[in-house]
């Protein structure tokens, strides 16, 4: 019982550390100003070309905004500090602005602009502030100007999305993932359309054709074996056959799918013939009488009884493998890739490799994101899990 | 490229299907026929798809070799002087301006035309691949759809491609486990002729950083594995003794004590453990555990060094409590119900009956279990790469930091790879010892485990 008590405690404690440090990414917090789209900052003509307006100096236009905003800072050291409270998207932010609406040169708005991560941790409580300005993430100027904001009303929080749209970023307030979640999904796709069709051909061979041998004997062993491989052995493999010998790209969904079907192959086999043993053998019986050939036996009686149960298996690897890492950081997936994958042949990420990579990075703003990573990665396992439960339940038959 | 051949080939296939299904309805409707029509369909279809896909993969697999071949022999001699590693650097600086890569250019001109001779090629290769595949479709395509006849066994002919491809898909477990094996050799027997294996196997130094210049200290870098394994077996002890009872207890408790209604529950919510990717864990362990574990030790006076081996061996150990319980668990129910009524019959009590009863009478399978739980422990690579030390440590202090096969893996093949680097090559030579190490684990445990589970069948 204490065990037991134990070892859920361990879970709980698990989620709640990951839950509680992880829920406040979700939100972004955003300073508003006040931007003049003065043309003279911009030094263009008030009806300015598309292609003059790509070519302004963004940057300088939101630094401008910014002394007109706060005319006491004068000092360069205060009024970098100052910029430095922003997020480095910000010129980014007025440029897409500008870009759609042409019409905003020469007026002003109200901006919510995206603040750094430091502040962001600040306001969030993330990181301590009642301490030493040496090991505070912001100084005591920049907290003293947060404070003004916060008076003032300035001070706004946003839902995240770009957290699940944007790729990863080396500034954690625009870090997102997108990119690790287009990439889990191909390498789902190719682990999938790889490892079940062959996972119950194979299932089926041996539970139904396979005669009595030694080479049946040896594949059944070798199934066995090969399910309790530690994973990182199948990352060596895919680096030393799929990479080196066969020469397929690095780092791609296609090569790190093709190492993941091979991982799984074992659980789909071991799910699937048990789902075809379950299959009572009066049916075989009964259509073998009526007769069909024992293809049509299989394809039209047998498979489609067995179907939920190998589904189920299936399921359960390919959330195995959702959650696999080691192997995949072998065969390259850890580069840093901006993009988000189109194809299977891009270079990807996958995200338990991000949250690894989230994890192993020193800025402390990126604390969050991991956890958030987790609950992401999460909330995909429990789904699958779930759907997997559902159709057992759903077809479940007793014979 | 591939993809369109790909698509092309497909389409046919599915032509070649409704077309040979057509003239077999065709035939069928003049008189009886030997097979259904859809058998003549599919046949069509395999015949048209599968030699001219064979191809392509062939194709693609091979054509990068023999086009290197083929450049390497228009070079100029100059280039049959460079080393191996050199050689490789020009073959690559080819490649990249063959394909057209922005910002690249050579100031070798015999780099330039070979990089021309590449294009060339590839342009042929191309064509020639297109050529031989769809020509290769469409001819089998047509010879097949000759054999839609009136007495032609279509289903057989079907039948039999389908018992031989799910017969090749069986073997696909052997040939994994070939290939492990044979990477796993070819690339540590590389590794083996650079470092002595006596220096690998018996060396207590562990440190696989080459110096860049050669006149710095340690350039050789030093590759003694005893530190690397003690790491592992001390973070997979501190693991099981974590593990182990708790599993243990609980298993008891599910198979003797629980209330159904709780079992359900239970059962459940611990195997949801087991589903935790095991990069959460690790996280877990460095930004929870181990600040919490040094913390602790600093309360009561001791010296914890931020990554110990306990806190990653602990974290190692919730994440196999579950596994340890599910096995045990079976283990403990297949022991007959004659045993407990018979000790019930003696006057024995529940918690009596177990201790001298069930746990002696399932102990070898209990043995299996822990055996394959320290193989897991062993060969579990992210809780330790983020919570456990880098440097090798021979120490048997659990509060001091070690390392493990697993991180020496990670940390050799992560950054530049370079296949005639003993730092990279080490990664196979760790990771072949790792496969046998479990495998024997596994095979000990797997046999133990059936032979148990004969004994009460």
């Amino acid at each position: 019982m204490t065990g037991v008590v134990l070892a859920l405690a361990a879970v709980s404690f698990l989620l709640v550390t990951i839950f509680s440090s992880g829920y406040s990414a979700f939100w972004r917090t955003e300073i508003a100003l006040t931007i003049e789209f003065d043309p003279k900052l911009m030094k263009v003509e008030p009806d300015a070309t598309f292609d003059q307006l790509q070519q302004v100096n963004y940057l300088a236009l939101f630094r401008k905004n910014l002394e007109r905003a706060f005319p006491e800072v004068t000092a360069r050291a205060d009024r970098r500090e100052l910029a430095q409270m922003f997020s480095e998207s910000a010129p980014d932010l007025l440029r897409e602005m500008v870009l759609a609406d042409p019409g905003l040169v020469g007026a002003r708005q109200v901006v919510s602009v995206l603040a750094s991560s430091s502040v962001d941790m600040i306001t969030k409580g993330n990181a301590p502030r009642d301490i030493d300005e040496a090991r505070r993430v912001i100084s005591d100027q920049q907290l003293r100007w947060l404070d003004r904001f916060d008076e003032s009303g300035l001070l706004g929080s946003r839902f995240n999305s770009d957290f699940f749209t944007s790729g990863p970023s080396r500034s954690p307030e625009l870090a997102g993932l997108g990119g690790a979640i287009a990439g889990s999904a191909l390498l789902l796709l190719v682990t999938l359309l790889l490892s079940f069709p062959v996972g119950v051909a194979a299932a089926v061979y041996l539970e139904e054709y396979a005669p009595q041998n030694r080479l049946s004997e040896i594949i059944e062993v070798n199934i066995n074996n090969l399910a309790a491989v530690p994973s990182i052995i199948f990352g060596l493999l895919g680096l030393a056959v799929v990479l080196n010998f066969f020469g397929l790209p690095r780092g791609t969904p296609l090569v790190g799918g093709i190492v993941l079907s091979l991982m799984t192959l074992p659980t789909i086999i071991i799910a699937s013939r048990a789902a075809l043993k379950a299959v009572p053998p009066s049916i075989r019986d009964g259509a073998l009488a009526m007769g069909a050939s024992p293809m049509q036996v299989m394809f039209h009686h047998v498979l489609p009884l067995a179907m939920p149960g190998m589904l189920t298996g299936t399921i359960i690897g390919l959330a195995q493998a959702l959650g696999e890492t080691a192997p995949l950081l072998m065969i390259g997936m850890f580069a840093f890739v901006a993009d988000i994958p189109g194809s299977i042949l891009d270079q990807a990420s996958a995200l338990p490799v991000q949250i690894y990579l989230w994890a192993e990075s020193s800025e402390r703003g990126y604390v969050e994101l991991t956890a958030a990573a987790i609950m992401v990665i999460l909330v995909f396992l429990v789904a699958m899990n779930l759907l997997a439960v559902l159709l057992r339940k759903k077809f479940e038959r007793r014979w | 490229m591939t993809v369109y051949l790909v698509t092309a080939v497909l389409l046919f296939s599915f032509g070649g299907f409704f077309s040979a299904r057509r003239k077999a309805h065709a035939l069928r409707a003049s008189g009886p026929i030997h097979s259904l029509p859809q058998y003549h369909g599919i046949r069509v279809a395999l015949w048209c798809a599968v030699p001219a896909l064979l191809i392509l993969l062939a194709w693609t697999a091979f054509e990068p070799r023999v086009i290197e071949l083929l450049v390497r022999s228009y070079l100029p001699p100059e280039f049959a002087n460079l080393s191996e590693a050199e050689a490789n650097l020009v073959m690559m600086e080819i490649r990249s301006l063959a394909a057209g890569t922005f910002g690249i250019s050579s100031d070798q001109a015999y780099v330039e035309d070979a990089a021309e001779v590449f294009r060339s090629f590839q342009k042929i290769s191309d064509y020639a691949m297109t050529v031989s595949v769809m020509s290769f479709a469409i001819v089998a395509l047509l010879w097949a759809r000759t054999g839609v006849l009136r007495r032609y066994r279509a289903r057989q002919s079907v039948e039999r491609s389908f018992n031989v491809f799910i017969f090749l898909s069986s073997l696909i477990a052997i040939l994994t486990t070939f290939a492990i094996v044979l990477s796993l050799l070819f690339e540590s027997f590389k590794f083996f002729e650079l470092v002595p294996l006596t220096d690998f196997l018996f060396g207590l130094d562990w440190n696989p950083q080459i110096a860049i210049r050669e006149d710095q200290g340690a350039s050789s870098g030093a590759f003694g594995a005893i530190p690397v394994f003690a790491g592992t077996f001390l973070i997979a002890l501190v693991a099981m003794l974590v593990a182990g009872p708790i599993g243990l207890a609980s298993a008891i408790y599910f198979a003797e004590y629980a209330h159904p209604q709780v079992r359900n529950f239970a059962k459940p919510a611990l195997e949801l453990l087991a589903g935790i990717p095991t990069v959460v864990y690790g996280f877990f362990a460095a930004l929870t555990v181990a600040p919490l574990v040094r913390d602790l030790g600093i309360a009561i006076g001791l010296e914890v060094q931020a990554r110990s081996a306990l806190a990653a061996g602990v974290v190692m150990g919730v994440m196999i409590i579950p596994f340890i319980s599910s096995l045990a668990d079976d283990v403990i129910n297949a022991v007959p119900e004659s045993l407990r009524e018979g000790s019930y019959a003696m006057g024995a009590t529940q918690s009596e009956t177990i201790k001298q009863v069930i746990i002696p009478a399932a102990l070898p399978g209990i043995v299996g279990a822990f055996l394959l739980a320290i193989s897991r422990a062993i060969g579990e690579t992210m809780i330790v790469a983020m919570a456990a030390g880098l440097n090798a440590n021979l120490t048997a202090n659990p509060l001091e930091n070690v390392t493990t096969v697993t991180v020496q893996i990670v940390v050799a093949l992560i950054g530049d790879q370079e296949f005639d680097d003993p730092k990279t090559l080490s990664a196979f030579a760790l990771g072949l010892a790792l496969f046998v190490i479990t495998l024997i684990l596994n095979v000990i445990a797997l046999t133990i485990v059936k032979r148990y589970r004969e004994q009460y069948e």
